[in-house]
């Protein structure tokens, strides 16, 4: 039976050095939750703790009503999926997915039966009596997911399964992991580096950085509202200017850039706006104008690049480099004076670091 | 068709070093049945009579029974450490000081005569152990580093998210261990086996300095009677070991194939 997993204030340490600190995560029945972020950020780390491969330095995890803290592996009944497959080499396709089963006692003539029906679903049938080592890799990540699936796990875990997969693979197999995920209401965790991977299949996903959880949400949140800097230089936005507030008028706030130009935002769309703040932006939200009147933050266009749907410019300002967009129908060349005027829905207002 | 030309030093060079490789062998099988009471080649006559002396020596049918115990027991003995050992130093490959490997190999570094001779003087004679628990001590010291280094090896590319995924699939890690490491190591072991095996019966440096009245292994034996006799007996105990060395590889090559010990 599927259950919640409840982590709370989880540490631990490799040796001397903290690997994780304080890290909080619940992840509801049937839902699939990714933990992301570059390598050494406590992903893993955190995946081998639920496992129970590493043993917490403080810190509780449970799963349903069960606590697993200090609980062995071989105890957690949790299904794992890993990068390299960890196939048994010496069994047969069959006998792999079948190893669980053994394990928990299931007659023979039941586990071939069960093992069959799980390898007919991610479509190896015809495989089944061969070894792992003549299979292809995304044949091999079958086998693994059937392995991990028969036992009926109340929670599945994914350790970056499609990294050492090809492109085209990849995105074939993560829409099949997440039919399987949703047909078996399976709770899932999946952690990998792949922002792309991550938003497409998770319910919610948290982003991590430096043993901490920075910012846990739906991808359509992390995406489009980031809630401090790290999540929104994580997620694309690659402009973030440092603003102060001038004044204020009713909702209309006035702010200034560090080179005094002068912007006017609506806090009906951003929220309260604190007196410092860093407007964030991608380069779809920072717009190009020509029009002296607009209100933007005074730029020297730099190279120009074409994307297709819009001309990109290389922008100096007194906040540094800007990245903006510019329209198709009036290319303008380097060292051109612009102006770029914030596209209110596609920006962002965050906290100063 | 296409035909590749091959230089004639060649095939003279391959030819002499086959001739260098196997002109012992074929120099040893043919004084063994050799008819003279020397060991000559090229025979002269033709005679099994030297094998039948073996075994009317009662030397040497106690040393070859006695020198079999001890690399059976020495390697078995050797391996039930050596394999957990090689396991502990792979699996925990990051945690452990890198110099503990060395350790294993230490028995090598010294000259085994040291070797021998230090087990004479604070095992044999100090601690008066009985002279075959002595040899057996001494055979495990030797063999041991073939056990450690050549399971090692095997464990090296040995992916132990394999033992993982085996308990996390509820195995036990006792249980893992024989279900799913022991079974992907096996060549390595059964090269460990046979190497160390080979090295305590062919001994001679350590074995001289502990065997003692009574109690003897074939290669002392060897030596003991060249020292007074120069019949082809030594010739043909020599063959005998040739073929107990075929008889091992054919059972391994009909059971594993030969390729396995190069993996």
């Amino acid at each position: 039976m599927t259950q919640a997993l409840t982590v709370q204030n989880l540490t631990a340490h490799y040796g001397t050095t903290k690997v994780l600190e304080d890290l909080s995560l619940s992840v509801g029945k049937g839902e699939l939750v990714s933990l992301l972020g570059a390598s050494g950020c406590g992903k893993t780390t955190t995946l081998r703790l639920i496992a129970g491969f590493l043993e917490p330095t403080s810190g509780t995890i449970r799963l349903g009503d069960k606590d697993l803290t200090r609980l062995p592996a071989y105890k957690r009944d949790i299904g794992l999926v890993f990068q390299n497959y960890a196939l048994f080499p010496h069994l047969s396709v069959l006998d792999n997915v079948a190893f669980g089963l053994k394990q928990r006692g299931v007659a023979s003539a039941d586990r071939e039966k069960r093992a069959k029906a799980m390898l007919e679903r991610v479509g190896l049938s015809p495989l089944a009596d061969r070894l792992p080592g003549a299979l292809s890799g995304g044949q091999k990540q079958r086998v693994a997911l059937a392995r991990a699936l028969v036992i009926e796990p109340p929670l599945l875990m994914f350790d970056e399964p499609l990294s050492n997969l090809d492109a085209k693979l990849r995105v074939d197999m993560r829409v099949e992991i997440r039919q399987l995920q949703r047909a078996n209401g399976t709770t899932s965790v999946y952690v990998t580096h792949d922002q792309e991977e991550a938003f497409s299949i998770s319910d919610r996903v948290a982003i991590m950085n430096a043993g901490r959880i920075m910012q846990f949400d739906t991808p359509e949140m992390l995406y489009q509202r980031p809630a401090n800097a790290f999540v929104a230089r994580f997620v694309g936005f690659e402009n973030l200017v440092p603003m102060t507030v001038s004044a204020r008028d009713g909702e209309t706030v006035t702010a200034t850039t560090q080179d005094g130009s002068q912007l006017k935002l609506s806090q009906e769309r951003f929220g309260a706006i604190p007196d410092a703040f860093v407007l964030a932006a991608r380069a779809d939200g920072l717009s190009v104008s020509t029009d002296a009147k607009a209100e933007g933050i005074p730029a020297t266009l730099g190279l120009r690049t074409y994307l297709g749907r819009a001309y990109q410019y290389q922008s100096e300002t007194a906040a540094g480099q800007l990245i903006a967009n510019g329209s198709l129908s009036a290319p303008l060349e380097p060292g051109a004076k612009a102006k770029l005027v914030p596209v209110p829905d596609q920006c962002c207002v965050l906290l100063p670091e | 068709m296409m035909t590749s030309r091959i230089n004639p030093l060649l095939i003279l060079f391959t030819v002499v070093v086959y001739i260098f490789l196997m002109g012992p062998l074929i120099i040893v099988l043919g004084a063994s049945v050799s008819d003279t009471t020397y060991l000559t080649f090229p025979p002269q006559g033709l005679t099994l009579r030297w094998f039948e002396n073996i075994f009317e020596i009662s030397a040497f049918r106690r040393t070859i029974i006695t020198s079999l115990e001890l690399a059976f027991l020495a390697t078995g003995l050797a391996l039930l450490v050596g394999i957990p050992a090689a396991y502990a130093l792979n699996r925990y490959r990051i945690k452990l000081p890198s110099w503990l490997s060395t350790v294993f190999v230490l028995p090598i570094l010294v000259p085994e005569i040291v070797l021998g001779f230090s087990l004479l003087k604070s095992v044999a004679v100090g601690m008066e152990t009985p002279i075959f628990l002595t040899l057996l001590i001494g055979h495990m010291l030797l063999v041991l580093p073939y056990c450690v280094r050549v399971v090692s090896a095997s464990l090296a590319s040995f992916d132990f998210s394999i033992e993982e995924a085996a308990v996390s699939l509820g195995s036990p890690p006792v249980k893992t261990f024989f279900t799913i490491v022991l079974p992907n190591v096996r060549s390595g072991v059964i090269a460990a086996f046979i190497l160390a095996f080979i090295t305590s019966i062919n001994d001679v440096s350590t074995s001289l300095f502990l065997t003692g009245p009574g109690i003897s292994t074939l290669p002392i034996q060897i030596l003991a009677h060249v020292e007074q006799f120069f019949d082809p007996t030594i010739a043909s105990v020599s063959v005998l070991l040739m073929l107990l060395t075929v008889a091992v590889m054919a059972i391994v090559e009909r059971t594993l194939g030969l390729t396995f010990l190069a993996k």
